[in-house]
C-alpha cells in the first residue's frame, strides 16, 4: 500500500514539474471532499496542485427557491413532509425544517419509506424531498412507480434531482473557470458509467478520472490526471473497476428515463443548466408536487454574504468568504455548504481551519 | 450523500429483501439490480442495492468508512449531524 502511495506521489511531483505550471482538479463528489482531508492528501501533493471541491454535495447546489418551496408546503397543515436527513438543517426563509419543528416533518432513510408513510396517512399528502444525483434518482423513480402501481393518489415528489454531467460541462463553459481536470465521483459513477464522461473530455479536452475512496486511490487519481496533462492525452479513466463500469447500472438508467426528463432548472451559484435537472415526465405530473399544488419554480438567490456559489464553482476557498468561521459555522449555518457535512465549507471548517490536517 | 455502503443480501422475496452488514440489518428494495440473489454483497444507497461487489471490495469500504466515522467524529465531537443517505 505504501509503495503505491509513494510511487504515485513521486509520478505526480515529477510530471507537475514537468509541466511547470499549476494544476487545478476539481473532485464533484462530497465523500471525496471528505475522504481527502482526512486522509491529509492535500500536505502531501506539491503546491503547484490545487485541489478544487466542485458541485458535488446535491445539499448544497440545491438552490434557496426549492428550499422555500419545501418549507412553504412544511408549513400547510395538508402536507406532510418526507425528507432525506440531510436537509432539515438548510436555512430557508423563516428558518429551517428542523427549527421549524413541526411534526409533519419525517426523516426517511429511503424512498420508499416515504411511499409507506402516505399509505399509513391516507388523510394527508405525503410530499417526498427529491434532492441527490444519479445514486439517488433512481430511488425517487422506483418510488413512483410503486405510487403508480398502487395507485396511491397521496404522495408526491417534489423533485431538484441533478446530473452531474451537464454541471461539469456548465463549469468549463464558462471562461473563468481554472479547471484542468476532474475527478470523477466514486458511486455516481455506478450508476451513470465511466463513459458518461466522453462528451466532457471530447468537448473540453479536459481528462476525466474515476476514482473511489481509499486515499491511495484518489493519489493513484490525481497522479494519472497529471500523466494525462503531461502527455496532453485527456481520457476517461475508471480506478475504481471494483464497481464502476463504462455501462454503468444500465437498470436503474432505464427507470430514471422512463420517469424523467432533463430541463434547464436552477443550481444554487450556478443558475440554471441546460439539461441539468430532472423533472417527472408530462404522464407523471400527477406525483408532482408543483403541479399539485400548483407552485411555481422560482430560482432565488443565496443568503446576504453567502458566497456558496462561488464556492461550489472552484472560484475561491470557503475561507474567502467573510462570513466563513465569523458567523458561519457548522452550528449556525449560513449556507449549505456549512450545513452539510460534505459540503465543502463544512470540512474546511472542520478539517482544514486550524492549519493542521490528519495524517495516516 | 452519494455514498453507497456494502451489505450481503440475506434474505430476498421479489424485490425486497433485508441486508446484513456487520451485523446491522435494515431492508433493502433490489428492483435495480433483478439478478442478485441471497448471499450476493451488495452496494447499498438510500434503501436500493445499486452494484454487486466481491468480498474484498466489500472488506475495504467497511474498513474506510468506519475510518472516515472516526475521523469525522473525533474532528467534531460537537456537531450534531443528521443520518446522511
Ligand atoms: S462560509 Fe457560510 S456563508 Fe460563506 S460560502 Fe460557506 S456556507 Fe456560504
Amino acid at each position: 500500500m505504501l509503495e503505491r502511495v509513494d510511487k504515485a506521489k513521486k509520478q505526480i511531483h515529477n510530471t507537475v514539474d514537468a509541466l511547470g505550471r499549476s494544476v487545478n482538479i476539481m473532485e464533484v463528489c462530497g465523500t471525496h471532499t471528505v475522504a481527502i482531508f482526512r486522509s491529509g492528501i492535500r500536505s502531501a501533493l506539491p503546491e503547484s496542485v490545487k485541489l478544487l471541491s466542485g458541485p458535488g454535495c446535491p445539499v448544497c447546489v440545491t438552490d434557496q427557491g426549492y428550499i422555500d418551496t419545501v418549507m412553504d408546503l412544511a408549513a400547510r397543515e395538508d402536507c406532510l413532509i418526507a425528507t432525506y436527513g440531510d436537509m432539515i438543517r438548510v436555512p430557508g426563509k423563516n428558518g429551517s425544517l428542523e427549527t421549524m419543528n413541526r411534526s409533519n416533518v419525517h426523516v426517511v432513510l429511503s424512498s420508499d419509506d416515504a411511499v409507506q408513510l402516505a399509505c399509513a396517512h391516507p388523510d394527508k399528502t405525503v410530499v417526498f424531498v427529491a434532492v441527490g444525483f444519479e445514486t439517488t434518482t433512481p430511488a425517487t423513480a422506483v418510488a413512483v412507480m410503486t405510487a403508480e402501481k398502487m395507485d396511491l393518489s397521496n404522495f408526491c415528489i417534489l423533485s431538484a434531482h441533478k446530473l452531474v454531467v451537464p454541471a461539469m460541462q456548465a463549469l468549463l463553459s464558462d471562461t473563468k473557470n481554472k479547471i484542468d481536470a476532474f475527478l470523477c465521483p466514486g458511486h455516481v459513477s455506478v450508476i451513470i458509467g465511466s463513459d458518461a464522461y466522453r462528451p466532457v473530455v471530447e468537448q473540453f479536452s479536459r481528462p476525466c478520472v474515476v476514482a473511489g475512496f481509499e486515499p491511495v486511490q484518489v493519489m493513484e487519481g490525481i497522479a494519472e490526471i497529471c500523466r494525462q496533462l503531461a502527455d496532453e492525452s485527456p481520457q476517461v479513466k475508471s480506478l475504481y473497476s471494483a464497481v464502476v463500469t463504462a455501462q454503468g447500472n444500465t437498470r436503474a438508467w432505464e427507470l430514471i428515463e422512463a420517469y424523467f426528463e432533463p430541463y434547464d432548472g436552477p443550481w444554487r451559484g450556478l443558475g440554471c443548466i441546460p439539461n441539468g435537472t430532472l423533472r417527472l415526465k408530462r404522464q407523471y405530473k400527477r406525483f408532482d408536487a408543483l403541479v399539485r399544488f400548483g407552485i411555481e419554480e422560482i430560482p432565488k438567490e443565496e443568503p446576504n454574504g453567502c458566497l456558496c456559489g462561488q464556492v461550489l464553482c472552484g472560484l475561491i476557498n470557503p475561507p474567502q468568504c467573510g462570513l466563513f468561521d465569523a458567523v458561519c459555522t457548522p452550528d449556525t449555518p449560513v449556507g449549505p455548504c456549512m450545513v452539510s457535512s460534505e459540503g465543502a465549507c463544512s470540512a474546511w471548517y472542520k478539517y482544514g481551519r486550524r492549519g493542521k490536517v490528519h495524517h495516516d | 450523500m452519494c455514498l453507497a455502503v456494502p451489505a450481503r443480501i440475506v434474505e430476498l422475496m421479489d424485490d425486497r429483501g433485508v441486508a446484513d452488514a456487520m451485523g446491522n440489518r435494515w431492508s433493502v428494495r433490489t428492483t435495480l439490480l433483478p439478478d442478485v440473489q441471497v448471499g450476493d454483497i451488495v452496494l447499498i444507497h438510500a434503501g436500493f442495492a445499486i452494484a454487486t461487489v466481491d468480498e474484498e471490495e466489500a472488506r475495504k469500504t467497511w474498513e474506510l468508512f468506519a475510518e472516515i466515522a472516526e475521523f469525522q467524529e473525533r474532528q467534531a465531537p460537537s456537531s450534531k449531524e443528521e443520518g446522511t443517505v
